[in-house]
């Protein structure tokens, strides 16, 4: 307790980034450490050099003291530890788990195992303080494209998932393709605006009537073999019209789905989160939609849309409100479903 | 894995839309076993995951196979033999593939496929069945070709 106040670190190390960030009363962010290999990805043109669990072995110790230290706290005053256990890869998982359930041996602090997925919809309650479920959630990110209905914190039902290729992973394997680089979700974003939408039409794939899932791979390949052709008949590809055009028809398809599910489900919120949650044309074209409908559109603010260690601790904070705790036997889960 | 596969199989098989690669698939799984590693080459968009979806179904999956790339690999342990779906798109070194415990999969109990194979192409068993997946000359035709390591010679 620190002022009278709870206080949760939440640990995450599921994929690229490891983080840690401490979180008072579930809601309020005091520190949120991200140790990103952004940059190196940028050098090295898409291609994460490093990706293995060393990565976040190095980081993990530093991270946690970082957190601790900005929040003002010591490891004597966190009442909960939080940590990511899945879904993600199975070495780097190992390192946050392994780590958490050090700490909360040595200094007997309670411990909850926490769904990644879940972290994300929790981003939005440190974000917007009143937000309470149930609402649609939506989540975005280079591993994800879910449509999700969140009964109650943290407890969902999955509405509609991708078939194959994420939204965020068609994006960056299209903007490497098109020359834009990584990461290309926001090299796409930013190409996009200064380009006209509807000037090549990309194929939206709506699958079967009725169905909230997604797939990418289709419309990824649609503008694979457009570049190819256009490159092979020697005739220039405007970028930033490419760009506009192939966002939109993510995005076209992504909020329509989203907004349906609302209406069917009979929900007036919906949550978006993860990291593509970021993209600008998303949010507007989001937004647009629902309000038509009279849905009201959260979403979190770029540093809670990527993967980080405050939403993870605010996850935890509402699972504990349950009485669900995890013991030291806690393992990583690669394939952990929402 | 064993060499009946390609005696029973024409090669190169040109395919001429999806529903051709499930029955293709579907002919190659008839012939897998557990420790069997295929290896996937290809340009993006050439139907790697696409394959991969055929023979998990000829396996009995039951969960929908979604694209590896984020997490480099899924785990399905639904079918009738476990399959493990590696995309190491995101690697950049042989050691990565080490320091995710590549190996174990490897030598494990069920059939691993992995896209963009050729970074560890030195460190595959010499059984590995290697699967090159080209553009057709039509849109939504793929060749897809068989080379297998130790029968290199006589295909």
């Amino acid at each position: 307790m620190l002022n009278g106040k709870h206080i949760t670190i939440g640990i995450e190390s599921s994929c690229d980034e490891t983080a840690a960030g401490v979180v008072a009363d579930g809601r309020e962010m005091l520190s949120n450490i991200i140790s990103s290999q952004i940059s190196i990805h940028t050098k090295f043109g898409g291609v994460v050099p490093e990706i293995a669990s060393r990565h976040h072995l190095e980081n993990i110790n530093d991270v946690i003291d970082r957190a601790l230290k900005e929040a003002g706290v010591s490891l004597n005053e966190v009442d909960l530890i939080g940590v990511t256990y899945g879904p993600g890869l199975v070495g780097a998982l190992l390192i946050g788990v392994a780590t958490a359930k050090m700490i909360a041996y040595a200094k007997n602090i309670p411990l909850v195992g926490v769904n990644h997925m879940h972290g994300h919809i929790a981003a939005n309650y440190i974000e917007h303080k009143d937000l309470k479920p149930p609402f649609m959630g939506l989540i975005v990110s280079g591993g994800h494209t879910n449509i999700v209905d969140i009964e109650d914190y943290n407890t969902c039902k999955i509405i509609g998932e991708t078939r194959d290729d994420a939204a965020g992973e068609a994006f960056d394997k299209v903007s490497r393709v098109i020359g834009l680089g990584y990461p290309g979700g926001p090299k796409m974003d930013r190409s996009a605006r200064d380009g006209n939408k509807n000037a090549i039409d990309f194929k939206r794939v709506w699958l079967e009537k009725g169905s909230y899932d997604f797939s990418f791979s289709g419309i990824k390949t649609a503008a694979l073999n457009y570049i190819n052709n256009e490159r092979q008949s020697g005739r220039d590809i405007d970028i930033n019209d490419f760009s506009a055009s192939f966002q939109e028809a993510v995005v076209d398809v992504i909020t329509k789905k989203a907004v349906d599910a609302c209406i069917e489900f009979k929900r007036d919120k919906l949550v978006l989160s993860g990291g593509v949650a970021a993209n600008t044309r998303l949010g507007e074209l989001l937004i647009e939609r629902a309000s038509k409908a009279g849905i009201q559109v959260f979403k979190p603010s770029k540093i809670l849309c990527t993967d980080n260690g405050a939403m993870i601790a605010s996850s935890a904070y509402y699972e504990s409100l349950k009485g669900n705790y995890s013991n030291l036997k806690l393992d990583a889960a690669p394939g952990l479903e929402i | 894995m064993n060499n009946d596969f390609f005696k029973a199989n024409i090669n190169p098989y040109i395919s001429r839309c999806e529903e051709d690669t499930f029955k293709y698939a579907r002919n190659l799984a008839k012939y897998l076993e557990a420790g069997d590693v295929i290896a996937l080459s290809g340009d993006l968009g050439a139907g790697k995951t696409t394959f991969t979806k055929a023979i998990a179904e000829a396996l009995k999956v039951k969960e929908n196979v979604s694209s590896p790339t984020f997490t480099i690999v899924k785990e399905y342990r639904s079918g009738i033999i476990p399959l493990f779906h590696f995309d190491l798109y995101r690697l950049s070194y042989e050691d990565e593939f080490y320091n995710i415990g590549g190996e174990d999969y490897l030598f494990g109990d069920g059939i691993t496929i992995i896209e963009w194979a050729n970074l560890i192409e030195d460190i595959l068993p010499s059984e590995t069945l290697f699967i090159d997946i080209d553009y057709g000359a039509s849109l939504g035709e793929r060749i897809f070709k068989l080379r297998d390591m130790r029968n290199l010679r006589s295909l």
